[in-house]
């Protein structure tokens, strides 16, 4: 049994929050630098420079990448030999989240009520996914995610029939539905299969996955390759004003299902696909 | 094209853009997003004041993260713009005269664009931090209450912008379209 002083919870999401939105990981930096070196648009690659620019402001400068500065999304994968001390886990992860960005300027987007709309003035509750595995590790992974992108992600019950060409049709259609709004270039996160709930969080969970690294499933690589490439065609370009990139990626996760169905979740985000992981 | 304009807009001007054109706002503007709007609609549905004349002027779809200290703003990029349809016809029948956002909008809106001589530009969404380079000063002037959804106004130097919707209903995200 390896104890855990939920303090030390607190200050590794305080820290994440922070950071998460102010640095970019290098798999998006490098996707950013090969769109600029690719982009066939003269206003897409200017949008893209603007991009680049804005990275490297925010780190300086410490201004957020983005004004939205999300919901804070915890991803906190728990090992069953790990005894959490001296409080609540899911207060002391909240706590994170209301240092991270109160003391971080960090913008205050959560509201209290979806329909009464109070805004709760230091970003929490967070959205807070738990995972139990084997072991007496702890890893955390905590993804700030902006609304404009969040909007235009979908769900689709597919019927078995549908197939694969079912699966390519709806992350199209997403894509083309959220075309300007979401801010591409887009990262685009997929779920397959599980039921209605474990789709969409599969999707958000590809988010999080390295953009450099394909499935290792060949033919759920394939689909991702493919479905770049088609999504690339679409000529949304950068910001929507045009162009060759309309997507950095695209990740796609998958888990078994019904035999009567075929769910397939889509978590739309956009070129500032935030996310940092720590180990406890 | 690139273009320099001031603000608030002048009706020669707004005629002169384009969709597909890049312009550098200079002078002041406002903010507002979601909350501020129903506010206001509210208000004028009731037959009261809001507290912006909409007369020429711009508003600026954003809300932005809190300024450090000895800055103007913080990030301040604009947010998605089709979440105010249902209030902007409204507001460019009162004298508003610009929009800046980012994302699609409706027939309604891009009607009340043309019939009004408007214009829509889209900010480069996901820029805050570059964006607020642009902003020398930023004033709550209503609706405190609303924390980041407060009306401000903004001193803007060459902020940059794109015309998308131009004031003859041309659509730069629609043109743009394989």
């Amino acid at each position: 049994m390896r104890e855990i002083d939920v303090k030390t919870v607190t200050e590794n999401i305080r820290e994440m929050c922070i950071e998460a939105n102010h640095f970019l990981s290098d798999d998006m930096k490098a996707c950013l630098a090969n769109a600029v070196k690719s982009e066939k648009s003269e206003l897409g690659k200017k949008v893209l420079n603007s991009l680049e620019e804005n990275l490297v402001i925010a780190g300086e400068d410490m201004i957020p990448i983005c004004q939205d500065t999300g919901m804070a999304i915890i991803f906190i994968r728990i090992g069953q030999d790990v005894h959490f001390t001296g409080g609540s886990l899911e207060e002391a992860i909240n706590e994170g989240v209301r240092r991270g960005y109160v003391e971080g300027f960090l913008r205050k987007s959560v509201v209290n009520d979806p329909i009464i709309r109070e805004n709760t003035k230091d970003n929490t509750p967070a959205i807070i996914h738990y995972e139990i595995v084997e072991g007496d590790g702890v890893t955390i992974t905590m993804a700030p995610k902006g609304f404009g992108s969040e909007n235009m992600s979908r769900v689709f019950m597919l019927k078995p029939a549908d197939g694969i060409e079912g699966v390519k049709n709806a992350v199209l259609t997403a894509v083309k539905d959220a075309g300007p709004n979401a801010c591409p270039p887009m990262v685009v996160g997929v779920g397959i299969g599980g039921d209605f709930e474990k789709c969409a969080i599969l999707a958000k969970k590809a988010l999080t996955r390295n953009v450099s690294v394909h499935s290792d499933i060949p033919y759920v690589k394939e689909l991702e390759i493919e479905l770049l490439e088609k999504i690339n065609q679409l000529s949304i370009g950068p910001g929507g004003l045009g162009g060759t990139n309309t997507a950095f990626a695209v990740n796609i996760e998958t888990y078994p299902t019904h035999i009567a169905g075929l769910p397939v979740g889509i978590n739309i985000c956009c070129h500032v696909n935030r996310h940092v992981t720590r180990e406890l | 094209m690139e273009k320099n304009i001031t603000a608030p807009l002048l009706e020669s001007e707004i005629k002169e853009l384009k969709s597909g054109d890049y312009v550098y706002i200079t002078g002041t503007i406002y903010t507002a997003r979601d909350a501020a709007h129903k506010r206001m609609y509210e208000s004028l549905e009731k037959g009261e004041q809001i507290p912006i004349d909409l007369e020429n002027n711009v508003i600026y779809y954003m809300g932005p993260s809190p300024a450090r200290e000895g800055r103007p703003i913080g990030s301040a990029g604009p947010t998605t713009a089709s979440r105010m349809d249902k209030y902007a016809p409204k507001m460019l029948d009162l004298g508003l005269k610009g929009m800046i956002g980012k994302g699609k909008r409706s027939e309604e809106v891009k009607n009340a664009i043309v019939r009004n001589n408007a214009v829509y530009f889209a900010a480069v969404g996901g820029a805050g931090a570059l964006l607020s380079k642009s902003i020398k000063k930023s004033e709550v002037i209503a609706y405190d209450d609303l924390g980041t959804e407060a009306i401000r106004k903004l001193e803007v130097e060459n902020f940059p912008a794109i015309v998308v919707i131009d004031s003859e209903g041309n659509n730069l995200y629609e043109m743009v379209l394989n």
